[in-house]
């Protein structure tokens, strides 16, 4: 009994991390219509940046600079930001294609430097030397982890409400507008690429701060935990759910993640001996056929977005 | 240094083979296609497939055609490997990318071609397995240009450009020489113009397909001839071809063929600075410095 429910408090507690780069993404795709290819650099930076500010010495390491945890997560989501305010200056300007093909690279960059990066990143080996705040007086693993997950889920529900309340904000409403037609908006005397800026920022900061949890979570980060892999489940979940509807996210990055596991947990029980080294091969079709298919039959995503009307005019 | 050189415009002839197609189709239906390299897998196993078929049908076609390490075989298949790649690239079109366009969901047609790259990626790492495969097992030696420095060649590689040539004066040809290739480039320059005059749009479309599968069959194969084939040939060159693209500017068919030969010979050079691990990063920071400098490429032109 105890281990159904610790799986399931890991289960939901991986599945909220998730959610919150998912929300992130939401804010970018969903609501302002810009396009992120390498969600998993930005998760990462969060991630390894979080880890390198708060983590403890480790010989001849760069980093383990032991800061205060909630700064050091601070640090890490704005490590996030940082790499999109580079990405988005070259590219917000130009036609859309740029930013998708930029994203992309930045996310390969990033995977190739940190698994050679070893003075920094540990290389492939990933990094460690993490502790746990607060794991030295909570005794109990179970106990820290159920507690763990509370604070997730908090940051989570804190995520969500800022978002909403900024969708019904002002900001919100011009977000839509230069999605719908950059043009009309331009010619209210809007200033597109700067608010696409600020939009893309602040979704990677999200996807920073959600790459800070999972790595405190684990203690441990590597080159394996950004890997593109990450990059389309995260999209599967929103474009599942419903693009522009931030509890559609939620609800498509649960489904996509229980999905997922679920598919690796009874391929590696029922599937043959000789066909397990296809268990990722397979997994990748099968997100693949999930994208594809629902921008096929349902591109609405399961909640689609609500339509909005800010002034009727009759 | 020389060497490096020689070794960037062998990489460059391939990319730049497969980011004419991509440019084009990027510069006609105005989504980066991210699925376009895994048409350069689907070429090179096609051509395996086709050359294994040969083979066994008529024995004599085994004989290598000397001093290339290329069989008779494998020389019929590039032809059957371009036309079928390039249906291949029509058939996706039909099925899943003209759908997405006609829904009206055209921002949505990024994500699609991830979605498909995953899964063609993917079946053929299921149909042929996950291990690297080779055209042809014999060794051909390099032949030594000069000893100091020392500079080595291999006839394959001077196929693999002999080849890349005839496609690209071939290409140029029928886009200055025929009113198929005026057509051509009218719908990629201005697609309703090009219906005003005339145009069937979705023919050209298709045509567009068709020959951008077929570049990238070609270059799939003068690949595999150089390197090995293995199901990640798409991974590996889908960031390499989308720089040569923007280094040549989106939707310029000469800047793409420029861009591939630049990009290819600036990841080579990368390699006497950078350790070699770092070469999959190279592209993006070619396509950082061309975004810094010149945004639209060398020979794009501002369009949103």
């Amino acid at each position: 009994m105890i281990g159904v429910i610790s799986y399931l408090v890991f289960f939901t507690t991986i599945a909220a991390i998730l959610a919150i780069a998912v929300l992130g993404l939401n804010l970018q795709w969903g609501n302002t219509g810009l396009f992120n290819g390498g969600v998993a650099a930005f998760f990462g930076a969060g991630a390894y940046a979080t880890i390198l500010l708060g983590g403890t010495p480790q010989g001849e390491h760069i980093g383990g600079f032991e800061i205060f945890y909630p700064l050091a997560l601070a640090g890490g989501a704005l490590c996030a930001g940082l790499l999109a305010w580079m990405v988005g200056l070259l590219t917000l300007k130009l036609r859309h294609d740029y930013l998708a093909i930029a994203t992309f690279g930045v996310a390969v960059a990033f995977e190739s430097f940190v698994r050679n990066t070893s003075v920094m990143t540990g290389g492939a080996l990933g990094l460690r030397g993490f502790e746990r705040p607060l794991e030295a007086l909570i005794e109990n693993p179970f106990l820290y982890n159920i507690l763990f997950l509370l604070v997730v889920v908090l940051v989570l529900a804190s995520v969500y409400v800022f978002l909403q309340k900024l969708l019904h904000a002002p900001f919100g409403r011009l977000l839509r507008a230069i999605r719908e037609d950059e043009t009309a908006a331009q010619s209210l005397g809007k200033n597109p690429s700067e608010v696409r800026l600020t939009a893309f920022i602040v979704g990677s900061v999200i996807m920073g701060l959600a790459g800070g949890l999972y790595a405190t979570f684990y203690a441990f980060i590597s080159p394996q935990d950004v890997v593109p892999t990450l990059t389309f489940q995260i999209w599967a979940m929103l474009i599942v759910g419903g693009a522009g509807n931030n509890l559609g996210a939620l609800v498509g990055t649960f489904l996509i993640w229980a999905v997922w596991t679920g598919s690796g947990w009874c391929l590696s029980k029922y599937a043959p001996v000789e066909a397990q080294i296809y268990t990722g091969t397979l997994q990748y079709i099968l997100i693949g056929a999930i994208i594809v298919s629902m921008l096929l039959w349902r591109p609405q995503g399961i909640f689609p977005e609500k339509l909005v009307i800010s002034q009727s005019g009759d | 240094m020389i060497q490096g050189l020689l070794d960037g415009v062998l990489v460059g002839s391939v990319l730049s083979l497969g980011a004419i197609g991509l440019t084009m189709v990027m510069h006609t239906l105005r989504f980066a296609n991210f699925s376009h390299a895994e048409l350069l897998s689907i070429g090179a196993y096609v051509a395996l497939v086709s050359d294994a078929v040969f083979s066994a049908v008529l024995q004599p076609l085994q004989n290598i055609i000397s001093p290339f390490s290329m069989t008779w075989a494998l020389a019929l298949s590039i032809p059957v490997s371009l036309i079928i790649t390039g249906l291949t690239a029509v058939a996706i079109d039909r099925f899943i990318f003209k759908r997405i366009r006609d829904n009206g969901e055209e921002l949505s047609m990024v994500f699609a071609s991830f979605g498909v790259a995953l899964i063609i990626r993917n079946l053929i790492g299921l149909v042929f397995g996950l291990k690297t495969q080779l055209y042809s097992d014999d060794i051909v030696m390099a032949i030594i240009l000069s000893t100091d420095p020392l500079l080595l060649i291999k006839p394959d590689q001077l196929l693999v450009l002999g080849i890349t040539c005839i496609i690209m004066v071939l290409l140029h040809l029928v886009l200055t020489h025929t009113t198929f290739g005026y057509s051509l480039r009218a719908v990629a320059e201005n697609p309703s113009l090009a219906q005003v005059v005339g145009v069937n749009l979705s023919k050209m479309v298709t045509m567009t397909w068709v020959i951008g599968g077929g570049l990238a069959a070609a270059a799939g194969i003068l690949y595999g001839l150089n390197n090995q084939i293995s199901p990640i040939i798409g991974k590996n060159l889908v960031l390499p071809i989308f720089a040569a693209t923007i280094v040549g500017g989106i939707g310029s068919i000469y800047g793409a063929v420029l861009g591939g030969f630049i990009v290819g010979i600036a990841s080579s050079f990368a390699l006497l600075v950078l350790p070699s691990g770092y070469s999959p990063s190279v592209p993006f920071l070619i396509i950082i410095c061309v975004l810094f400098l010149r945004p639209n490429g060398l020979f794009g032109e501002a369009r949103v």
